[in-house]
């Protein structure tokens, strides 16, 4: 284990900073992750009238300088940490904008002739999203210099979470939209909380659970080979559980719900290494979500049109039919970016931009953002195995697993392999909350990465430096 | 940790499998029954995208797409002279589906046709859009103006075909419907349509020339005459006793000449008979040859069977196992005789043709969208209905009708005009279906023309095809000839 001498000083001050390398992979990574997104908004307008889009290069510019900001930030605040994982990242956030440019794009077209406007560009405000994403990236790296200063804020950070999940409740802030009270109005601005307290919560969860995860393993009754804990124990996973069903009665967000309780099962199990925790876990979610489907018009819907979309088509099933139309008429290669109607699916750029994908790009490009999504996660997987220390692996495989959990959940309801639950798909949504609380994932994945990587020295001063320098 | 982590990791790999599985099932393994699912509008909106080809006849389009501009529905269907083609292109509705000619050859107005593929692929190469094929009808533009000029006042119908090739001239049904809106692009508009035109007790969206059949009524006569002709039993100077009143073995019934009285005497040459229309003397053919040789000639020319012109045809019929009286009456085109107006214009086309029976078919050539010709069609012979000799009699025989007998009104100076009036007995106390077959010119014929008119149009009980169908005959082979 590190001393905490070592790790507790800063960046600035080692040897090691000095001879940094310079992240020339990740430079070169971000060449083909830029071209994906800057060649898919070009052809949206190529196919259609062969010229590039309305101010092309600005906005390219744009988002590339946000991009830039982000390598030389990383260079000089994390030089060592991974370099696939900030390029990945990009390629699918530059995919999300230009398919969200499509889809405004078919939305004008329809309006020309139409008594009402075009709404506004969702596409210009993804960027203002991308920049304020990455702003707060920036921000992340400034602040967290080291992973394990984060644990002093266990607790804070439990309030701040569970504040940040009631905010919608609250009269003055909280605004329901498509019956979901998930959202809060403030200055003008839509956003969801649940997205940070996401973030806010992982950290609670690995601070709390580095502390008591030596209790928690203690086991009582062995059940078929595996071991129960005491039930003395089971304070803390019936909290998160109550919870996570208080989201489901109140705020009627399924997803975030089985977000929320998904992550802190895996990481209690991760921290406990006790089997039984998943078996406790997986019990008390088929409870949940049986008293939702039994409580709940909304949770028994969601459960019919998963096991037949085709049973009312054009009413509570039409979103999902029109979903599973659109892939299938992307079939493998897809019907080309300007081509296809993938505005025939209603939240096309937010919650079924998947489908809108795979009507595009077709199973081709559907794989494809798989595997970016699977890329990310597994990056994640790996930079948590490489932490030095508990508290950097436990939060590094919460922030890994909650976003795979959360493609599987959102992917996994569009094309109806599970009952659909409102989630954003990260990075590629329309949506601010989204995009700029995933990149702030990815800062703190980064900010592990770079204290698990960084070579270790004893600081010492230059005129005294004569003897060898001591690596771990 | 680290092992947990990992098993935690193999698991997140799993649930991304099942996605990727998920994404496999849906857009390749499922995807052609999704993509032919009723109800995806997707693929609706793929057919209206792209530009339909039109449906011509002469140098004029009946039905073209044109560009509406809006995104989702771009193409719509328009019709110039609506009711008038009707029976031939049908309609193209987005909720009803197609009919007509816009159904049969939907392929290639759509492009969707393998013989497209050429033309199809350069579009994807050079960018342009795809374009269905166009479809030249066999219809002339004249003689259907002709046809529903003429019946258009009435419920009937009228065929006209050349006789040599079978290629349908006019095919008009009357009353008949504007197929725009129901091939608007508007639901709502089809549906408003559709609800009035299939409550009307009249039956507009019935395609009468080929979809109705009618009792033939005297015009059957010509089909006798033929069958005994053939059996060698007749010759065009056979003497038939003709009474005002035939008597039907083993019924109480009677079979009644038109006037109640008896033809020239009460006997009179085949030739007279046919002349005059007399259906004692046709009753008695009718009886000496038998039901089933009656029926080996109508079945010659095409009854009991159906066409695809290419939409296909109702099937016309002569029953079978008829008794003696059944026979006598099945003989002048009663009973249960049933023909399409389209059969009595084949009966006709095949005398014209030298006893040839010539398959009818309406489309004429398919023009690619560069208005090369894809493919041309080609007459097929159906079969001999009588020998040349025998055709030539008939013919003769024929125009004595409009000559001296009941087709008088069909008379064209200078030409030579073969024809058969018919009057068909329908239910009791209705005005009986007039009918009218003719053709011409007779020494050389180019045109023939079967039209029939329900409940005898305006003129009530005292209809005779002579009096309400012979002119309209006359029209269409004026519009022919001219």
């Amino acid at each position: 284990m590190t001393s905490p001498a070592y790790a507790a000083a800063p960046p600035s001050m080692t040897a090691a900073t000095a001879r940094a390398p310079y992240r020339r992979t990740e430079l070169l990574l971000l060449i083909p992750a830029v071209a994906v997104g800057a060649l898919a908004y070009a052809q949206v307008d190529l196919n259609r009238t062969g010229t590039l889009p309305q101010d092309y290069w600005g906005w390219l510019a744009a988002v590339v300088l946000a991009i830039v900001l982000a390598h030389v930030s990383l260079q000089r605040l994390a030089p060592w940490s991974d370099q696939v994982l900030m390029p990945t990242v990009v390629a699918l956030n530059g995919l999300g904008l230009a398919l969200i440019y499509r889809l405004d794009l078919a939305a004008i077209i329809d309006a020309v002739g139409a008594e009402e406007s075009p709404r506004g560009l969702a596409a210009v405000d993804q960027v203002l999203w991308t920049w304020l994403g990455v702003g707060l990236f920036v921000l992340v790296l400034v602040v967290v210099r080291e992973p394990r200063w984060l644990q002093r804020f266990t607790y804070t950070a439990m309030l701040l979470g569970v504040l940040l999940i009631v905010l919608p409740l609250m009269p003055r802030f909280g605004v329901t939209i498509n019956g979901a009270r998930i959202w809060v109005r403030f200055a003008g601005l839509s956003f969801q909380p649940a997205e940070i307290a996401k973030l806010v919560l992982i950290v609670f969860f690995a601070g709390y659970l580095v502390v008591k995860r030596d209790v928690l393993s203690l086991a009582r009754s062995r059940v078929l080979g595996i071991d129960f804990p005491r039930g003395r124990d089971l304070g803390p996973i019936l909290g998160v559980w109550a919870v996570s069903v208080g989201v489901l009665v109140f705020e009627r967000d399924l997803g975030t719900s089985v977000l929320f309780f998904g992550v802190f099962v895996a990481m209690l199990y991760v921290a406990t290494e006790r089997v039984g925790w998943l078996v406790i876990g997986g019990l008390l979610a088929v409870v949940g979500l049986g008293l939702g489907y039994l409580l709940f018009g909304h949770v028994r819907t969601r459960f019919e049109i998963w096991l037949d979309p085709f049973a009312d088509p054009s009413g509570s099933g039409y979103q999902s039919v029109q979903a599973l139309f659109g892939m299938a008429d992307g079939g493998i290669l897809g019907s080309g970016i300007a081509q296809g109607h993938p505005d025939l699916v209603p939240y096309a750029n937010s919650d079924f931009i998947s489908a809108s994908l795979g009507e595009l790009l077709g199973l081709t490009g559907f794989m494809a953002m798989l595997v970016l999504y699977a890329i990310v996660v597994a990056r994640g997987i790996s930079i948590s195995l490489a932490a030095r220390d508990p508290f950097g692996r436990l939060l590094a495989f919460g922030l890994a697993f909650v976003l795979g959990l959360q493609v599987f959940v959102v992917i996994g309801g569009v094309t109806n392999l599970i009952p659909l639950t409102g989630l954003t798909t990260p990075f590629l949504s329309a949506g601010g909350s989204s995009l700029v609380a995933n990149w702030a994932l990815i800062a703190l994945l980064l900010r592990i990465s770079d204290s698990s990587r960084r070579p270790v020295v004893i600081p010492v001063a230059l005129d005294q430096a004569e003897t060898q320098v001591f690596r771990r | 940790m680290t092992i947990t982590v990992r098993r935690m990791a193999l698991i997140v790999g799993a649930l991304f499998l099942c996605l990727l599985i998920q994404a496999n099932r849906i857009q390749v393994v499922k995807a052609d029954a999704l993509n032919d699912r009723a109800g995806n509008t997707r693929a609706i909106i793929d057919d209206y995208g792209q530009q339909r080809g039109s449906i011509i006849v002469g140098g004029q389009q009946v039905a073209r797409s044109v560009d509406t501009g809006n995104t989702r529905l771009r193409y719509e269907r328009r019709y110039g002279s609506g009711p008038k083609y009707a029976p031939a292109t049908g309609f193209y509705s987005i909720v009803y589906g197609a009919t007509g000619i816009e159904r049969q050859e939907n392929a290639l107005l759509s492009g969707d046709d393998p013989r497209l593929i050429g033309t199809q692929l350069e579009a994807l190469i050079s960018g342009g859009s795809r374009q269905g094929a166009s479809v030249r009808l066999t219809l002339d533009a004249a003689a259907q103006k002709a046809a529903w000029d003429g019946i258009k006042q009435y419920n009937g119908a009228v065929v006209a075909i050349e006789p040599a090739t079978g290629r349908i001239l006019a095919l008009a049904s009357s009353p008949s419907y504007d197929p725009n809106p129901l091939s608007s692009n508007d639901p709502a508009q089809n549906r408003a349509a559709w609800e009035r035109l299939t409550a009307d007790p009249k039956e507009p969206l019935l395609n009468r020339p080929l979809a109705a059949t009618y009792p033939p009524g005297s015009v059957f006569k010509v089909v006798t005459t033929a069958a005994a002709l053939s059996s060698g039993q007749y010759t065009t100077e056979t003497e038939i006793p003709a009474p005002a009143v035939l008597d039907l073995p083993g019924t109480t019934a009677d079979l009644p000449n038109y006037n109640k009285q008896a033809c020239f005497g009460g006997q009179v040459t085949l030739e007279q008979a046919l002349q005059i229309s007399c259906n004692t003397a046709f009753a008695n053919v009718g009886l000496t040859l038998g039901d089933d040789i009656l029926r080996e000639q109508a079945e010659l020319f095409g009854f009991n069977r159906s066409f695809d012109v290419p939409m296909t045809s109702a099937t016309s019929v002569f029953p079978s196992d008829l008794n003696a009286p059944q026979t006598a009456q099945a003989a002048i085109g009663q009973f249960d005789v049933r023909a399409t107006a389209l059969q009595i214009a084949m009966v006709g086309a095949a005398l014209a043709n030298g006893g040839l029976v010539m398959n009818p078919y309406l489309v004429d050539e398919v023009l690619a969208p560069d208005l090369s010709v894809l493919s041309l069609s080609q007459p097929s012979e159906f079969g001999r209905a009588v020998s040349p000799e025998i055709a030539q009699e008939i013919t003769d025989m024929l125009v004595n009708v409009v000559e001296n007998g009941t087709g008088r009104p069909a008379q064209i100076p200078g030409v030579l005009v073969a024809g058969k009036t018919g009057t068909a007995q329908t239910a009791e106390g209705r005005a009986p279906h007039a009918w009218f077959l003719s053709y011409s010119p007779a020494d050389n014929p180019t045109v023939a023309v079967a039209v029939v008119v329900e409940n005898g149009g305006n003129l009530g009980s005292e209809a005779t095809g002579g009096r309400l169908a012979a002119p309209i005959a006359k029209a269409v082979m004026e519009a022919i000839l001219r």
